[in-house]
């Protein structure tokens, strides 16, 4: 597929990916690479201008953005700037009360969201009066709570601390554990490395890479021509040919004990 | 005398309970690189705001303690004079740029304090050749990358001459490599101009092979306040900082009883250095 913007920026050109049931999948690439647009296209937002989108089996330019949401729940970077309800509470109903759910659906699903974001105790505050990494977990639980089966998430380490970023790994194998599909866009490196997903490269628009991340990741001269710094941890270990230790995407326990194997001997 | 002096200082902002910094006492010295480093909402932002005066005079709340800046009471001195000592970057550098065109955008608040004509130009000149943007004067800061635009914000406060810069997550909307590359300017800052640093990031791993000392808070306190190699030997963990996977692995290899290092490295080339000296 293809996709030019009215201003004639070609951001994507020629792609073509698979992304099976159940798969984590992150997109990676330096600001500009078409990550975003990408992702807008798999709910609809945006239409290919050449090729076709097939989501679920449904050609997204047949099908309405507010249908396609049912199945593809967005998490855009900013999602926190488009809040307007008066509480947490209500901000994580309202896209069920559009749905139709029933009442007991709607207080169930919203409770369950809020608990699983740990934003339960705040339920009755203004989405305004909390903390950045708050705002992004709501941002979240609104979309968990109608439970779509795919989950896409835009950036969403941004601005996040280390511990908020360990929480979104946790929640991240948890959907996947649940059988939904995650995809999502980052440039950072070290929340990737961790969460150790399917990564598709971008770059000028195209896909240059798609593999597990421990091949990805470890593909030196790949991550550089995307403008992506590889993993400290890869960095590390490729430096260590000399003791017989060759690049690679490890835990840092791991890598310490063949280190410290090494210098016993 | 310290560059910047914090004295007992708590902050809490108007229509909240809790305090946004508790109890805080730090002295910087000139010269100084630090970073501050906690989870978001820990208080690292409101101790910066604090530090150039937009607390108390831009910000409603109650303020305990004092902070004094190059020898200026910041309750008693008004925020332009405290701000020509001690810059602030923010995070999102849009918010700083308005101009038509970058050099306009680096000497408008130098045109704004009346400054002469001549001393604008040599300072914006400074600006852009020390943050090596000269190639962007006429450019419009619209089009440029985000890692540009941060670049341009930092030389509009470089432009100011302020002997502190202060930068609230600057690199957190850049991609891996443009985060890289300002931070490796800032630390040329430090070290060829004498620019005193104080930077609230996330991203130690970047940072802290810079830095003289590393800044932990937690909930409005300052836990840890040390030189950085030392700070990482406490249980940093909990506070929601990241400790760069080198430092990581070597303290494990330590633990296992491998006594291969005889500090702790914080870059790749250190730690390679310290087992090609010892294990071989």
């Amino acid at each position: 597929m293809e996709h030019v913007y009215p201003n004639g920026v070609k951001a994507l050109d020629g792609v073509s990916l698979r992304i099976g049931e159940g798969e984590v999948v992150a997109v990676m690439g330096e600001n500009g690479a078409g990550k975003t647009t990408l992702l807008k296209h798999l709910n609809g937002l945006l239409k290919p201008t050449r090729g076709r989108v097939i989501v679920d089996g449904k050609d997204t330019r047949e099908a309405t953005v507010a249908e396609l949401s049912r199945k593809v729940g967005i998490v855009f970077q900013n999602a926190e700037d488009m809040f307007f309800s008066g509480s947490v509470w209500e901000e994580t109903e309202f896209a069920l009360r559009n749905f139709g759910f029933s009442e007991d659906v709607i207080s169930k699903r919203v409770e369950w969201a809020l608990r699983f974001m740990e934003l339960w105790d705040y339920r009755s505050k203004s989405p305004f009066m909390l903390s950045g990494g708050e705002k992004k977990r709501l941002a979240l639980a609104v979309i968990l709570a109608w439970s779509p089966e795919i989950i896409v998430l835009d950036e969403p380490t941004i601005g996040q601390d280390q511990l908020q970023k360990e929480k979104m790994i946790e929640v991240i194998r948890l959907l996947n554990t649940q059988g939904k599909t995650v995809i999502l866009s980052s440039h950072d490196i070290e929340f990737v490395a961790e969460l150790r997903p399917r990564i598709i490269l971008m770059s000028g628009g195209r896909i240059v890479g798609d593999g597990r991340a421990e091949d990805i990741l470890t593909n030196m001269s790949l991550l550089e021509s995307c403008r992506l710094i590889p993993p400290q941890i890869v960095q590390l270990t490729s430096r260590l040919g000399f003791m017989g230790i060759r690049a690679k995407l490890a835990s840092p326990e791991d890598v310490a004990k063949e280190i410290a194997e090494r210098i016993r001997v | 005398m310290a560059l910047i002096e914090v004295k007992g200082l708590s902050f809490r902002y108007a229509g909240s309970e809790e305090y946004a910094v508790r109890d805080v006492d730090i002295e910087v010295e000139r010269g100084e690189f630090i970073v501050l480093a906690g989870r978001s909402g820990c208080g690292k932002s409101t101790l910066l705001r604090c530090m150039n005066g937009l607390i108390p005079h831009f910000y409603e709340g109650d303020m305990e303690g004092r902070v004094v800046v190059d020898g200026m009471d910041t309750r008693e001195t008004p925020p332009h004079m405290i701000s020509q000592v001690a810059g602030m970057v923010f995070q999102n550098p849009e918010n700083q740029l308005f101009a038509l065109n970058v050099e306009a955008d680096i000497a408008f608040p130098l045109e704004n304090l009346a400054f002469p004509r001549e001393e604008i130009r040599e300072r914006v000149e400074w600006a852009l050749r020390v943050m090596g943007i000269e190639d962007l004067r006429d450019r419009s800061p619209a089009e440029l990358s985000g890692g540009q635009k941060q670049k341009v914000a930092v030389a509009s406060v470089l432009a100011m001459r302020p002997k502190a810069l202060l930068l609230d997550e600057p690199t957190s909307s850049l991609d891996p490599l443009s985060a890289k590359q300002l931070i490796e300017t800032i630390a040329e800052l430090n070290r060829r101009h004498g620019i005193t640093i104080i930077i609230a990031e996330h991203r130690l791993d970047l940072l802290l092979p810079h830095a003289s000392r590393l800044i932990v808070m937690e909930r409005g306190r300052v836990a840890v306040d040390e030189e950085p190699r030392k700070a990482l030997t406490r249980d940093i963990i909990p506070y929601g900082v990241a400790v760069p996977k080198v430092a990581r692995v070597a303290q494990l290899i330590t633990k296992m009883g491998v006594g291969c290092f005889r500090r702790l490295p914080l870059t790749v080339e250190e730690f390679v250095e310290e087992v090609r000296g010892d294990g071989r």
